[in-house]
């Protein structure tokens, strides 16, 4: 497998990851669980603002749907933002070192 | 793991946020001497894989859940400056448009789940590494040991923060955190081992690269 292809592979496991979503356990996580149980979950305070909120894709009636379109996003945009970030790092120290 | 707003006091959030934003500085700065070409989409797709990886709960005792960290699979794979970059990324996005975490918690975040969990993971993953070997199988090993520490380790911060902002009290939070974190950790050390031996098996090289 060529090494172009490998990341696409990897990139398309990650929107499979993504997609089976829907099938995560809605239990409360660790924290959460923990400040039930010890009565501190009552000072968790609401967010100023909601944009993909509870990653459920506003404006979708069915949740699976939305939860996954919300997977597809924050998928596609952190590989987007990592690598851009990562190329933007790298390409700062090229500049001056070719001056 | 993800602290919401309204769990720290200013004291707890201005100390992790200073800190978290030295970490990060740094964590620049170290990339920018130290990052290749093949680093570039390698830190792309872990924080692709971080994210949807942290979406899919699995079930642990008792009611409760628990999703991967993923800062162990980039301090083992990358290095600990690149699991701070990587992690950072991945709680900022999860912060400011999935809103989860909270916004003035998110310093204290980097650090539990970026600064602790990835220096952590690479320093256990390094010194069980010089025990166990330099086989694949003991790479495994290591990885598992390292990734299922680290989680311990962030929940342990994470409880010494709430217990400092006078939350609830050490010795109630701390057990609670730890004992169904050591849980979770199973999870985290199974998944980092799982993508590590993949790695191994189609892209031996990308275990080779400098760590950052």
């Amino acid at each position: 497998m060529s090494n172009k292809k490998w990341w696409l592979v990897a990139l398309v496991f990650c929107l499979v990851l993504a997609t089976i979503s829907p099938l995560a356990s809605s239990s409360p996580d660790g924290l959460e669980k923990v400040a039930e149980d010890k009565g501190f979950i009552g000072f968790a305070g609401e967010s100023p603002f909601e944009i993909v909120a509870d990653y459920a894709f506003p404006g979708i009636e069915n949740e699976a749907v939305a939860t996954i379109l919300a997977g597809w996003l924050g998928t596609l945009l952190l590989f987007t933002i990592t690598y851009g970030l990562a190329r933007l790092i790298k390409s700062r120290r090229e500049g001056v070192a070719t001056r | 793991m993800h602290i919401p707003d309204g769990f720290l006091n200013t004291a707890t959030v201005v100390a992790t946020g200073v800190v978290s934003v030295g970490g990060v500085a740094n964590a620049v700065r170290i990339a920018n001497k130290k990052l290749g070409e093949k680093h570039i989409p390698m830190m792309g797709i872990l924080a692709a894989f971080i994210f949807a990886a942290q979406m899919l709960n699995f079930p642990v005792a008792g009611g409760t859940s628990g999703h991967v960290i993923g800062a162990a699979l980039v301090a083992i794979l990358l290095g600990p400056w690149a699991a701070v970059i990587i992690m950072s990324v991945v709680l900022f996005a999860q912060c400011l448009i999935f809103q989860d975490g909270g916004l003035l918690a998110l310093g204290a975040n980097i650090f539990n789940m970026g600064i602790v969990a990835g220096f952590g993971a690479y320093y256990i993953y390094r010194i069980m590494g010089s025990l166990l070997g330099d086989s694949s199988r003991s790479k495994l090993v290591a990885g598992f040991i390292a990734a299922w520490a680290s989680v311990l380790l962030a929940s342990i911060a994470c409880a010494i923060e709430l217990a400092i902002s006078g939350t609830s009290p050490l010795l109630v939070v701390l057990p609670a955190m730890a004992g169904v974190h050591a849980l979770i950790g199973i999870g985290e050390g199974l998944v980092t081992v799982a993508v590590v031996s993949v790695v191994l098996s189609t892209r031996a090289d990308l275990l080779k690269l400098n760590r950052i």
